[in-house]
């Protein structure tokens, strides 16, 4: 028995009994473990329990939310249709800049189309799935590494056309020499280059506590109770967004792919994943189901790249490295491909536990050895900290370098679970490709019609 | 021998000599007009290049509606390829295929499936990480919920799920027929390779064929699961299934099929009852290895 398997044995039955259970667990344990850690150290540092608690436990659930939403679009391709798309970043960056050059003002530098923001959003999910229909052209005629190969390229190519000087629009002057406003038969716009771009709104969630004159009344009641409590106004926006997110979008998304799973549709998909050969030779045109896949399942990354990066009210196109592609590969093979539960729960233990786990216990390591030791020394490098011998500075070297540790750390985990549990941490799951309950017979039982 | 040359003159043992003079001077179209409607499956002709192989090389035959037909010949014969450029795995070179009389050379396997021309492979490929009830629902063809929006729709999944119900019993039925009902849930990949054969036979059944092409239906089956499989599979002529069996085991073919196509060298050799074909020196040359 694997250290992974015995860890899956100790989780008790109740949470094991349903998925939404199971989920619900996690996120309890995980806010209990960060509420305790953030109210110790808020504690050492003198600050707002309440605020740092719930600060704490907002950005906790922002993250894991945006990572189980992207999970879970790319487990539609990877996990279900065994597509291997290696572009996420790239699907993300078109979502984002759709809806920021969409809604930016027309006298703007760049200047935009100046729509409203939902129809600037449903219209930059709307040319997410076509730059995904685009890319799954060539799908059509590859193999898995050499897809994997174009999608990772043509993610390149968006990020660095972003990049680019060329469109960027900044300078807004015909006469000007270095004049780079794109102008498609007179619709002028810009993607901000290098500088970036600015996103229509930073903290969307403050629209329901606040107007442009003041507060509505649900914001003078919660904005009051939380001023008593001693939490700023910021980490109540923050935390209504996260949550939203969670309860809203991972919701949303995860009824929306287990519908597509299981349906005769997703059985298709399976039976690509499977064999494509075997799917085509009974009669399914896998080609049409591949493209509708990719288009699907791209316009939801593009929305999860809007409800991530495009909250903050910046971005640019650094952000959309591949990076943050294998980030969200690691956190779906984490949870387990192929599964929507795996998706979600990938999703939150990658980002509560790989991503942020290892900078919070540094955290406290710091703050509990401040009590005990006084501040750790720090050492300028690698070397002087092994000559010092001394393991104090060996500590503070290790909590200096958490942040590069952390890869580290999430490359042994992956090695781990590539080996001894490569249907992810919750082990190999059914979820069978079917609106019914196959192994019911009842023509017209009442125990069959039941989908979710 | 005379068959040494290529070409559409290679006289077929089965056709009949008018027929085929006449298949020669018409076009494509004149022989899909005349394709009797007894006669689901003919191929003309058929020619496949590999590189400097010619794996088929003008290879015509034609198959009766209900009947078990057999094409074997020795390794390298062309029947895998032959069989490939019927199903549209290959697209022939050269030639032409009829299903009912009408061409069907070069269209997707996916095109010729819906048609009704079904196909198994040589080495049972199942799809191993779905379990034996959703091999079979898979393979019902135009099923409802396979359209995107029929299937994450809440008032159209309705109709999607009462398809459903109907495919699940109709599913159970061919696997009891099958004798493999009692592995419904089992993953494919679990299966034994005779077990495979079976649960391949019948999920090509669901996907509602006229006529069905076995490749190497017995290879490494045993003798209990083989006589099983035959019944099916005679069980099923009689109910006006039409079966075109590669095989490389003569003698199951000797005992089994109304009608025996030889393949050699990338073109028939002979065509006609297993009586004639066991009385053919050509064909007992070519399989002790005479020289051609």
């Amino acid at each position: 028995m694997s250290l992974g398997d015995r860890a899956w044995a100790a989780v008790p039955a109740y949470f094991k009994a349903n998925d939404v259970r199971l989920v619900a667990g996690l996120l309890l344990g995980t806010y209990v473990l960060y509420g305790v850690s953030s109210a110790f150290l808020a504690a050492v540092n003198n600050a707002s329990m309440a605020n740092a608690v719930i600060n704490e436990i907002a950005s906790i659930t922002f993250l894991i939310a945006v990572y189980a939403l992207l999970a879970l679009a790319l487990n539609l391709h990877w996990g279900y249709t065994g597509l291997f798309n290696i572009g996420i970043a790239g699907f993300m960056a078109v979502g984002v800049y759709a809806m920021s050059i969409l809604a930016a003002s027309p006298t703007a530098s760049p200047p935009g189309l100046g729509l409203p923001v939902p129809v600037a959003v449903v219209g930059a999910l709307l040319i997410t799935a076509v730059v995904g229909g685009l890319a799954a052209l060539p799908a059509l005629q590859l193999d898995a590494d050499y897809l994997a190969i174009v999608t990772v390229g043509l993610s390149e190519i968006i990020r660095l056309v972003l990049n680019a000087s060329y469109f960027a629009g900044t300078v807004t002057d015909p006469e000007a020499s270095g004049y780079n406003v794109v102008d498609v038969f007179g619709i002028t716009f810009g993607t901000g280059g290098g500088q970036g771009i600015s996103t229509p709104s930073s903290g969307p969630a403050r629209a329901i506590y606040e107007t442009e004159t003041g507060l509505t009344p649900i914001g003078e009641v919660v904005y009051g109770a939380a001023d008593a409590a001693g939490v700023g106004t910021s980490v109540v926006t923050d935390g209504t967004y996260a949550l939203v997110l969670l309860l809203g979008f991972v919701t949303a998304y995860y009824v929306l792919l287990s519908r597509i799973g299981n349906s005769p549709f997703g059985r298709v998909l399976k039976a690509i994943r499977e064999d494509e050969l075997v799917a085509r030779s009974l009669g399914k045109d896998t080609r049409l189901f591949k493209i509708k896949v990719f288009m699907v399942g791209c316009a939801l990354m593009g929305l999860g790249g809007i409800l991530w990066q495009g909250s903050y009210g910046y971005v640019n196109p650094n952000t959309f490295r591949p990076i943050v592609t294998f980030y969200i590969f690691t956190a779906l093979i984490v949870g387990g491909a192929g599964s929507n539960t795996g998706s979600v729960v990938g999703g939150a233990v990658f980002a509560a536990f790989l991503l942020e786990g290892p900078r919070q216990v540094a955290g406290l390591v710091t703050a509990v050895s401040q009590l005990l030791f006084g501040s750790l020394p720090s050492a300028p490098n690698f070397y002087a900290a092994m000559v010092s011998l001394d393991p104090l500075t060996w500590l503070g070297y290790l909590v200096d370098s958490v942040a590069y540790l952390k890869f580290v750390f999430l490359g042994a985990v992956l090695v781990y679970l590539m080996q001894n549990r490569p249907d992810g941490i919750m082990g190999h799951r059914k979820e069978t490709a079917a609106s019914v309950d196959l192994s019911d017979r009842t023509v017209r039982g009442n125990g069959g019609e039941s989908d979710e | 021998m005379s068959d040494a040359d290529d070409g559409p003159e290679q006289p077929v043992a089965a056709t009949p000599p008018e027929e085929l003079a006449e298949t020669q001077d018409s076009g494509t179209e004149r022989a899909a007009r005349e394709t009797p409607p007894s006669i689901p499956l003919r191929v003309r002709n058929l020619r496949k290049r590999f590189g400097g192989i010619t794996a088929v090389d003008g290879a015509s035959f034609e198959v009766e509606a209900g009947s078990v037909t057999g094409l074997i010949g020795p390794n390298g014969a062309g029947k895998s390829t032959t069989f490939n450029c019927i199903t549209g795995v290959h697209e022939p070179d050269g030639g032409a295929v009829y299903f009912d009389g009408e061409e069907i050379t070069g269209l997707s396997p996916p095109e010729i499936a819906n048609r009704g021309l079904v196909r198994t492979f040589q080495i049972a490929r199942e799809l191993e990480e779905m379990s034996v009830l959703e091999n079979m629902m898979l393979a019902p063809p135009h099923q409802r919920g396979e359209k995107l929006v029929n299937a994450v729709t809440p008032g159209l999944r309705d109709d999607v799920i009462e398809q459903e119900i109907e495919l699940r019993e109709a599913v159970w039925e061919t696997l009891e027929l099958f004798e493999i009902d009692h592995l419904a849930e089992e993953y494919a990949g679990n299966l034994s390779g005779g077990q495979r054969k079976l649960l391949e036979l019948a999920r090509a059944l669901m996907a509602d064929p006229e006529m069905l092409l076995l490749d190497e239906p017995f290879a490494g089956v045993n003798p209990t699961l083989e006589e099983k499989l035959l019944d099916r599979i005679h069980d099923l002529t009689e109910q006006g299934y039409t079966f075109l069996l590669v095989e490389h085991d003569m003698d199951l073919i000797m005992q089994n099929c109304e009608h025996v196509i030889v393949m050699h060298q990338g073109n028939v050799l002979a065509s006609g009852t297993p009586a004639e074909i066991r009385d053919d020196e050509r064909v007992v040359e070519a399989y002790l290895g005479g020289e051609v």
